[in-house]
């Protein structure tokens, strides 16, 4: 392989120091740090809440906390694990760190408005924060009405704000990467040699600019209720409260494919990276990317199947979610095409990849089961949606952010992780994570209902089941933590291209220096041309 | 320990569920075998192996290969969707035979109310092999109404009716959960179904205490709320009829019209000049807060039971109590 690039040459990590140099940096690569220490602080704060919610369910009694504040735990958990760790998640980290870098450009559009972005997302942290300490809200992630506007008893004020605020830092990342793509390619990056990372979040990024505003002003209208009791939702003051599920649905379910499009990105790049093969159906994969885009704003309804909306509503909001699923099951149908006669290794990042595609599968084939009209009436609002959206949100979502995470650590630090451990932990969270949420599709057509505090006794023993998955998978969770710290100083030296990637992020140094590149490259071929890596690796160094 | 996997079948909904829940099952489990083994059998076969460092040959194929795998799940999730579709139109429409029972659901209980006039918290007894019909409603925020044996799940919500039916097919006792999260006792808003032979049934009847149909009960409101003093069966008074109201179509100030059902007639009793019959005043004033949800139902019931007498008897009030008994 190469040579190690000297750590004193110098880079982004090294050109400055000093808490001012970050506080204040407009350099895309140290924002996408900031970015992953504060969402690696909300993912373990939402894990904090995820496991005090097993530990309490190994019991059908309420014995470990009180049902208000285990209705303040489940809430906590999906507002804290949604708003401030999965939906920033890949896009504000791994997709600002790398887009710039992967169409050669030497920043985003616009420097100050990323920063600007994460302070949002800090400030609305935290207010979030605030909630929970001053004493939590119990409202559900999904705030329905007239219970949040009228009933709940908590601070949803401050943590509607909090979410309102973190908003705009999507907004804003969005707008960013919409610009940066459309005007920033070095000469010679057409679309159609971009890599399928930057599809996946151009597509994202237009989900974040349209759809947020919709949440935005929902949570304006809960407050003007709650607040000033202007009737919105509740019927007692001459509201519709069906109406607040329409408005949160717009935006929540085209924010499902906001945490799951930036992962199949990674996957991608991973899946060809390591068969050393073009992306099978590079096309179609870029063109499902769009696909579900805009048909991901055309299917909200089917969270309302039982909620009174009408029965010919429900049958279109069906058909819809359907056709929506065609474009996901394509992406998983050519990433499997994409090994046949690859020339195939397995390291951690792929190794997360096929885990992806397993509980992927598993979460896309669940959501056909909860699309169906007949099947939803009974497993609505059951822990088979539990499950499902787990399988899609964590299996999904989470394998994929720290499959690329590892991938691209290298490049962020300059340094490689320990391959073993690594290999372990991916075996870990593969694991633990089906015993967590595998027998929640079974409680869930048994009829136990979600967020559920105390449960009767014959479901006992599927929840021990999935508590004991969720310790294995917390380790799995904690493994990474402690290995990536520790690789930062002592990991060995990566190299520019430690895995013969094809991607321009890999044809500069590791860490990279702070415009990127030395020489802006011109691009002269395809995405995934692997021809042409061996002999421009060896002169980089 | 034996763990279930499927919940028991106990109405005529239940076992169409469970077919079409197998026909997803299997087609998953055919695709995720699919998948998986692929995967598998790929990552094996063209593992890299050491001292070979060639790049692969990419491999194109022609737009047949994306078309077919793209149109074979399509057709199979049509399948899915049609099937989940006729069931859905079944739970929708319930027969017009079918038992009629009101719930209405507060935090943290489920009152359950007969027409004969039996009323429960938290259990519903019901006859088998008799379709039953669910007209609900909620007091406060959102609920909704779950069995799961039964398969059927609706939700509750505050300002409108919602329905639901099944037909229960095997006598027992079923879970009644809350599937809408609703504040801090939400898991302890349960119940249980009970549903009887029909002898039984009748013995559960005729038990307990005799409070007057439902109707009966309207009746008495109707006249202590002094709605009887203007709406007069002949027409005579200040406001219209309510004769035969029931089920028609009722023109209304502004040329519109609106069909007669129950919500027609809650709103008319909670906020009257939100539709002003055609040809008269909106003179009524609301009675948004004097009466309940039950209050509501009883009076519907009511008006359900007038429909004209026989020639053969004064339209005066005293008899239509005698007309609207059972």
């Amino acid at each position: 392989m190469t040579t190690p690039v000297a750590q004193e040459q110098e880079n982004y990590l090294n050109n400055s120091y000093g808490l001012k140099s970050w506080l204040l940096t407009k350099d895309h690569k140290r924002i996408a740090l900031l970015y992953l220490a504060t969402i690696t602080l909300f993912f373990f704060i939402g894990g904090a809440f995820a496991t005090l919610i097993r530990v309490e369910l190994l019991t059908p009694q309420g014995d470990l906390v009180s049902s208000d504040i285990y209705n303040r735990l489940f809430t906590m958990h999906g507002i804290t694990m949604i708003f401030f760790f999965l939906i920033p998640s890949i896009p504000a980290t791994l997709g600002n760190f790398l887009i710039p870098m992967m169409i050669g450009a030497r920043d985003l559009a616009f420097p100050r408005i990323n920063l600007l972005s994460w302070y949002l997302l800090v400030v609305g942290g935290l207010f979030a924060l605030f909630a929970m300490l001053a004493g939590g809200v119990d409202t559900g992630w999904t705030f329905y009405t007239p219970y949040s506007t009228t009933y709940s008893n908590s601070w949803v004020i401050a943590t509607a704000l909090g979410i309102f605020v973190a908003g705009f830092s999507s907004i804003l990342t969005g707008l960013n990467f919409i610009v940066t793509i459309h005007r920033m390619r070095a000469p010679g990056m057409t679309w159609f040699r971009l890599p399928l990372f930057v599809w996946a979040h151009y597509a994202t990024a237009v989900i974040q600019v349209l759809g947020t505003p919709v949440l935005a002003v929902t949570l304006i209208l809960v407050l003007c209720e709650r607040l000033f009791h202007i009737g919105i939702f509740d019927p007692a003051l001459g509201g519709d409260p069906v109406l607040f599920q329409h408005l949160f649905w717009f935006y929540s379910h085209p924010a499902v494919y906001i945490m799951i499009l930036p992962a199949m990105g990674v996957i991608s790049e991973l899946i060809s990276t390591f068969s050393r093969k073009a992306i099978f159906g590079y096309h179609f994969v870029a063109g499902s990317s769009i696909a579900i885009a805009v048909f991901g704003f055309l299917v909200w309804g089917h969270h309302l199947f039982v909620s009174t909306q009408s029965v010919y509503a429900g049958l279109v909001f069906s058909f819809l979610s359907y056709a929506v699923a065609i474009p996901s099951a394509i992406k998983v149908f050519n990433w499997t095409a994409t090994l046949y006669k690859g020339s195939i290794s397995f390291e951690t990042p792929m190794l997360y990849a096929f885990g992806f595609i397993g509980l992927f599968t598993i979460g896309g084939l669940t959501g056909l089961f909860v699309a169906s009209l007949g099947i939803d009436v009974h497993v609505t609002d059951t822990y088979f949606v539990v499950a499902h959206f787990h399988y899609i949100m964590v299996g999904g979502a989470i394998m994929a952010f720290l499959g690329g995470l590892h991938f691209w650590w290298p490049k962020i630090t300059g340094r490689m992780y320990p391959e073993g451990w690594a290999k372990l932990s991916a075996g870990i969270v593969f694991l633990g994570f089906n015993g967590t949420f595998f027998p929640q599709f079974i409680l869930g057509y048994l009829g136990m209902p979600r967020r559920y505090h105390v449960y009767p006794p014959e479901f006992q023993v599927l929840h021990v089941m999935s508590t004991l998955g969720a310790s294995v998978l917390a380790v799995g969770y904690l493994m990474p933590m402690v290995y990536l710290a520790w690789s930062w100083k002592y990991g060995p030296l990566a190299g520019p291209n430690p895995y013969r990637a094809t991607g321009l992020e890999w044809k500069t140094a590791s860490p990279p220096p702070l415009h990127n590149f030395d020489e802006l490259p011109v691009v002269t071929h395809g995405a995934y041309d692997y021809s042409t890596v061996t002999e421009e690796v060896t002169s980089v160094g | 320990m034996k763990i279930p996997l499927f919940p028991e079948q106990a109405s005529t909904f239940a076992p169409d569920v469970d077919n079409l829940y197998f026909y997803l099952i299997a087609v998953s489990v055919f695709f995720t075998l699919l998948i998986f083994s692929a995967v598998f059998f790929l990552a094996i076969k063209y593992r890299r192996r050491s001292g070979n460092d060639g790049v692969p040959k990419d491999v194109h194929a022609g737009i047949l290969l994306e078309v077919v795998w793209s149109v074979i799940p399509f057709g199979l999730a049509m399948v899915m969707f049609g099937w989940g579709a006729e069931i859905f139109f079944r739970e929708s429409r319930p027969p017009k035979d079918a038992l009629s029972i009101y719930v209405v659901a507060k935090q943290w209980m489920w009152k359950l109310e007969h027409m004969e006039g039996q009323r429960e918290i938290n259990e519903l007894h019901i006859p088998v092999g008799r379709p039953i019909r669910l007209t609900m409603t909620s007091e406060d925020v959102i609920h909704s109404f779950y069995v799961p044996a039964f398969r059927t799940k609706q939700d509750v919500v505050p300002g409108r009716y919602s329905t639901t039916w099944f037909t229960p097919t095997q006598t027992g006792k079923y879970h009644l959960f809350c599937a809408e999260y609703c504040g801090t006792t939400h898991s302890g808003m349960i119940g249980w179904v009970y549903v009887l032979s029909p002898e039984d049934y009748q013995d559960w009847l005729s038990g307990g205490k005799k409070t007057g149909t439902l109707a009966e009960r309207g009746e008495k409101l109707f006249n202590d709320l002094a709605c009887s003093n203007c709406h007069k069966p002949d027409n005579s008074g200040r406001c219209p009829t309510l004769v035969s109201v029931f089920g028609s179509t009722v023109k209304l100030v502004g040329g519109a019209t609106a069909k007669a059902d129950e919500a027609y007639i809650r709103e008319s009793i909670l906020r009257p000049d939100a539709k002003v019959v055609f040809g008269y005043q909106p003179l009524m004033p609301t009675f948004q807060g004097q009466v309940t949800e039950e209050d509501v139902l009883e009076l519907v019931e009511y008006v359900k039971s007038l429909t004209p007498k026989p020639p053969a008897l004064a339209p005066a009030a005293e008899n239509k109590a005698q007309a609207s008994n059972r």
